[in-house]
């Protein structure tokens, strides 16, 4: 599908981007000193990413394919500015917010319309915005009258759709989901899928981590498959996903 | 997309770049539904609810005022004793819970600190605002216990307790920042913090006068002593509380403004270092929680 990317710039620029994690393999002096003795190492490092070059455009929807292990979430994550590059640089033009792990700021003992407040806060949106939405909030979530229930109460069904419900009202241009469609039933998984494709529809980028095929075709139009921490493929969705199939772990 | 044409930059930011502190005072909702939701949760669940915030004071003022007052003796000397050691035990309570909690925060908060990014430091920030709610109840037991014994302070009394105030939260934002931040690494830091509390109580003059200080250490220990910033909160409390309260002959140190403009500066650096460590540590957090 042609994009007016020629005209607006990108939305999301990702540049060389490097990113090592050093595992520890010893937590105490004890540990180190043993490990020292046996002349064993104490860390070793674990390449996640290597080069990774990619430019998104705005009202793009991209799907990041690959098996576990090959360094989707860490991008995902330095594209939110959880992770800091090692080499390389991030920018991205515009309010992002992630999908990642939805309910990760929901506090068991607070009501649902608290959680609510405080995790629409925590996503960047200000009091004037929550009111706002508040009530297409609920609504999308149905949780109804349980609004004011605490959420330990919540099935977890009702708590993953209420937490779901408010990162995808928040304000932003770029969507970052990070394999959280799997929630909900399949009549709410549908509507996420139709909230979603509204959202590409009003002109936001979408940038999406998920091993289901189906819906990421459904979804996307191109596709980056990532090996080992590497670009192998970026293009059309239908040959990424020919790629990634083709392709081992 | 080609990629010979420069792209005009300046519209793009980089994810997970922040001014540190002062980006905190534009999340200025979140922080108000932060330490909301630590106040709301903090007794949930228990029947007595905040009248807890009343009991342990109060239980630890007795303990104190039955060994130190009336077993060790030391009342003597010190006029109205009980009020003297209240007075004191409440600031190091304030610093304790702020410092303490603030060390705490960012591990505690490791759900929202790996997924989402957020200037990091709301949590230890939000974790002293919350310590300073609690620290409230106890003023009130404080005031009403003074005010029953003749409280009537001057103005310049009363802003030397807020000063005290002030200092104590900043230099436990401060020292929150640079232990908490250590915190995610080396969990050492949190029981070094223990330590350092368990001393609070008693390096500054809480359960016993300054005077039985000056009198057995050398003078530049004893400036040492009094350059301590908790020292110069629990004496400008004293001066504000407790002194009013008596017949005023009771011996003050000297030179206590003086001490106190020095805390605000000890307190005011040892924030620009817990900034400064913070934000060379932060980079990690996400993937040492």
């Amino acid at each position: 599908m042609p994009k007016t990317s020629e005209l607006e710039p990108p939305r999301i620029i990702v540049e060389g981007v490097r990113k090592t994690y050093t595992l520890r393999h010893t937590q105490s002096f004890k540990e180190t000193f043993v490990a020292w003795l046996k002349r064993k190492r104490t860390s070793t490092s674990f390449q996640a990413l290597n080069g990774i070059d990619i430019t998104v455009g705005d009202s793009e929807a991209i799907a990041l394919l690959g098996y576990n292990g090959s360094g989707k979430s860490t991008l995902l994550k330095l594209v939110s500015g959880v992770l800091r590059p090692d080499a390389g640089r991030v920018l991205t033009r515009g309010r992002v917010a992630g999908l990642i792990e939805v309910g990760a700021g929901f506090h068991p003992d607070l009501s649902g319309r608290e959680n609510v407040y405080l995790n629409a806060a925590i996503l960047g949106m200000s009091k004037d915005e929550i009111d706002a939405r508040f009530d297409e909030i609920v609504e999308f979530s149905e949780i109804g009258e349980f609004i004011d229930t605490e959420v330990k109460h919540y099935s977890s069904g009702m708590f993953v759709r209420l937490a779901f419900s408010v990162a995808i009202h928040t304000e932003l241009d770029i969507l970052l989901v990070d394999e959280v469609l799997a929630v909900g039933d399949a009549p709410f998984r549908e509507k996420c899928k139709t909230k979603i494709r509204e959202i590409v529809a009003a002109g936001k980028t979408l940038f999406i981590v998920s091993h289901d095929l189906g819906m990421v075709s459904d979804l996307c139009s191109r596709g980056i498959v990532l090996r080992r921490g590497e670009v192998v493929f970026d293009g059309a969705i239908g040959d990424a996903i020919t790629t990634l199939k083709a392709s081992t772990r | 997309m080609s990629k010979t044409e420069p792209v005009d930059l300046s519209a793009f930011s980089v994810p997970g770049s922040g001014r540190g502190i002062l980006d905190v005072f534009s999340y200025g909702y979140l922080l108000r539904l932060l330490v909301r939701k630590g106040i709301l949760t903090r007794y949930h669940g228990s029947v007595l609810g905040w009248a807890w915030s009343y009991v342990k004071p109060t239980a630890q003022f007795f303990i104190y005022y039955v060994v130190m007052g009336v077993f060790l003796n030391l009342s003597r000397g010190i006029e109205a004793f009980p009020i003297y050691l209240f007075s004191g035990i409440v600031v190091v309570n304030l610093f304790n819970e702020a410092f303490g909690n603030a060390t705490k925060s960012i591990v505690n908060n490791k759900a929202l600190v790996k997924k989402i990014y957020l200037p990091r430091e709301l949590f230890p920030i939000a974790d002293v605002f919350i310590a300073f709610v609690h620290f409230l109840p106890q003023l009130s037991i404080l005031i009403v216990v003074c005010l029953v014994f003749g409280w009537v302070p001057t103005f310049v009394q009363l802003a030397g307790a807020l000063l005290a105030i002030f200092i104590v939260l900043l230099i436990a934002t401060g020292l929150g920042l640079f232990f908490g931040s250590i915190n995610v690494s080396y969990r050492d830091s949190q029981n070094l913090v223990d330590l350092i509390l368990m001393f609070a109580t008693w390096t500054s003059p809480v359960l016993y006068s300054f005077t039985m200080v000056r009198d057995k250490l050398p003078t530049w220990l004893f400036d040492l002593y009094m350059l301590n910033p908790l020292t110069s909160a629990v004496e400008l409390f004293h001066s504000a509380f407790w002194f009013p309260t008596t017949s005023e002959t009771a011996e003050r140190p000297e030179h206590l403004w003086f001490f106190a403009g020095i805390s605000v500066v000890v307190a005011l650096v040892m924030l620009l270092i817990g900034q400064f460590v913070f934000r060379k540590l932060e980079g990690r957090f996400a993937q040492d929680l």
